[in-house]
């Protein structure tokens, strides 16, 4: 079987500094790749290299067993793959939010209705049909992420690339994230600090530290801890 | 019952002619004419007068006022030293404040109901270059984003006891400041265009099927702007 995504000995270069060498990963059908390290290690480079966004010093991108070097190679592939960006304003520019996820498919070449029908089945997928004729710029933090995410996935991709998804969502609507992700059925590469996220949803992670890509093992075990807790005082005078 | 055309094409085409009648108005009885119509028609919709906005024009109509009286020829009025203003030139002065006013307010009252979203989309029926929509739009999606990260880095200086002053300090601070505003919203700007690009965006968008105007709207945006054509024509007269 061929893989979605490798990427071989790839080597990244940022104003003439080395930020990632000899990277090497492939993501198979069905996968779900979490990628985990510490600030600046190089994961958003690595997902922007993925599509082509970044070019790499050295090494081979190939994409769904194509090997891509040009803007052409990375527009073919791009079809089928969905970014997630960490910031969701810098995705989510249409005016209102069924025109930002219908925005994809028009651009596929699919008709103005049935683009429209398309947004909106997949706003409704994901609960948040209330949402569509309401403007961008005015939801709140998780809504937006949950919009983007229904823009991509309103493409029907193959594959996901999730740039720390969790950030700045608020619990309600992590949960409805968490739950969308888990039901998508198509490969992911994940990159994220929540570790009970990534433990949750991946099912391998490799760790990627001072430029450098390693396998690594998800394990859970039972832990028994304490923290201090703050309890609001019970109301006087009750039952 | 409203007088401003529902779709949003025919007000911005009802709008735009109102405009061009009142452009060319030269003289101060035609000009208010046709800011007493637009006070009429603020009268008719029942609609509050915008004290904020015409109270901001106004200020900067005080220097019309001030500075062309003294750079038409005709009648001395008032004799400043060297500088000679005229009743020509106070009449042309008072005529230019009317007929500002007179589209601002039109403007303000006409568009008052709209929300700056959905003006993108008739723009782009009315066939409007394509670019001009998109920067149109990307100002009213990016606005609100902007306008808070100037207050939270203003917020951030005064946390730091930054007390504005006139002073090469403030200068320089402020210069910053908006350095940094820029280069944010470039590199906002390049994320978005690569937000774009995996969304398969190629620099064109379908232009929407649009729906046609319905027929009182048509009506509304000729009547609208008659009675500012017939001013226009006792202007010309």
């Amino acid at each position: 079987m061929i893989p979605l995504v490798t990427l071989t000995d790839l080597t990244l270069r940022r104003d003439g500094q080395v930020v990632m060498s000899g990277a090497s990963l492939s993501l198979k059908l069905g996968e779900r790749l979490a990628i985990v390290g510490p600030n600046g290690a190089g994961k958003t480079s690595l997902l922007r290299a993925i599509v082509g966004l970044e070019r790499p010093a050295a090494g081979r991108v190939t994409l769904f067993g194509q090997e891509c070097t040009r803007e052409a190679d990375f527009r073919v592939a791009r079809r089928r793959i969905g970014f997630l960006f960490q910031d969701s304003d810098d995705q989510l520019f249409c005016p209102s939010v069924i025109e930002d996820v219908a925005f994809g498919p028009l651009n596929l070449g699919v008709g103005e209705d049935a683009a429209r029908a398309t947004a909106l089945a997949v706003l409704e997928g994901l609960g948040l049909a209330h949402l569509a004729e309401r403007f961008t710029h005015k939801l709140s933090g998780g809504e937006k992420r949950l919009v983007c995410l229904a823009g991509l996935l309103a493409m029907r991709p193959d594959v996901l690339l999730l740039d720390e998804p969790t950030n700045g969502i608020d619990a309600e609507n992590g949960a409805r994230l968490r739950a969308a992700l888990a039901a998508f059925e198509g490969a992911m590469i994940l990159v994220s600090h929540d570790d009970g996220f990534v433990s949750e949803l991946a099912s391998r992670a490799m760790v990627l530290r001072a430029g450098v890509l390693r396998p690594a093992e998800i394990h859970s075990h039972p832990h028994f801890h304490a923290h201090p807790h703050i309890h609001a005082p019970e109301p006087r005078g009750g039952a | 019952m409203t007088l401003w055309p529902g779709d949003l094409r025919a007000r911005l085409l009802a709008g735009a002619a109102v405009l061009v009648f009142i452009a060319p108005l030269d003289a101060p009885g035609p000009a208010f004419a046709g800011l007493a119509l637009v006070a009429v028609l603020y009268a008719l919709e029942r609609h509050a007068l915008p004290w904020r906005r015409l109270l901001h024009l106004e200020a900067f109509l005080l220097i019309v006022l001030v500075t062309v009286p003294f750079s038409m020829p005709g009648t001395a009025l008032l004799t400043l030293g060297p500088l000679q203003a005229s009743v020509e030139g106070l009449w042309r002065a008072l005529t230019l404040a009317a007929k500002v006013t007179a589209s601002v307010l039109f403007l303000s009252a006409l568009f008052a109901g709209a929300a700056p979203e959905h003006l993108g989309a008739a723009l782009r029926a009315l066939h409007l270059p394509e670019p001009l929509v998109r920067i149109f739009l990307g100002l009213v999606r990016y606005l609100a984003l902007i306008r808070a990260e100037m207050a939270r880095a203003q917020e951030a200086m005064r946390a730091r006891s930054f007390r504005p002053g006139t002073n090469l300090h403030s200068w320089r601070s402020y210069g910053w400041l908006i350095g940094r505003m820029l280069l944010r919203a470039l590199q906002r700007a390049d994320r978005v265009e690569e937000a774009m690009r995996l969304r398969h965006y190629a620099g064109r968008l379908p232009r929407p099927a649009t729906r046609a105007v319905p027929r009182a709207d048509k009506l509304r945006a000729i009547a609208l702007p008659a009675p500012f054509l017939l001013i226009l024509l006792w202007g010309l007269g």
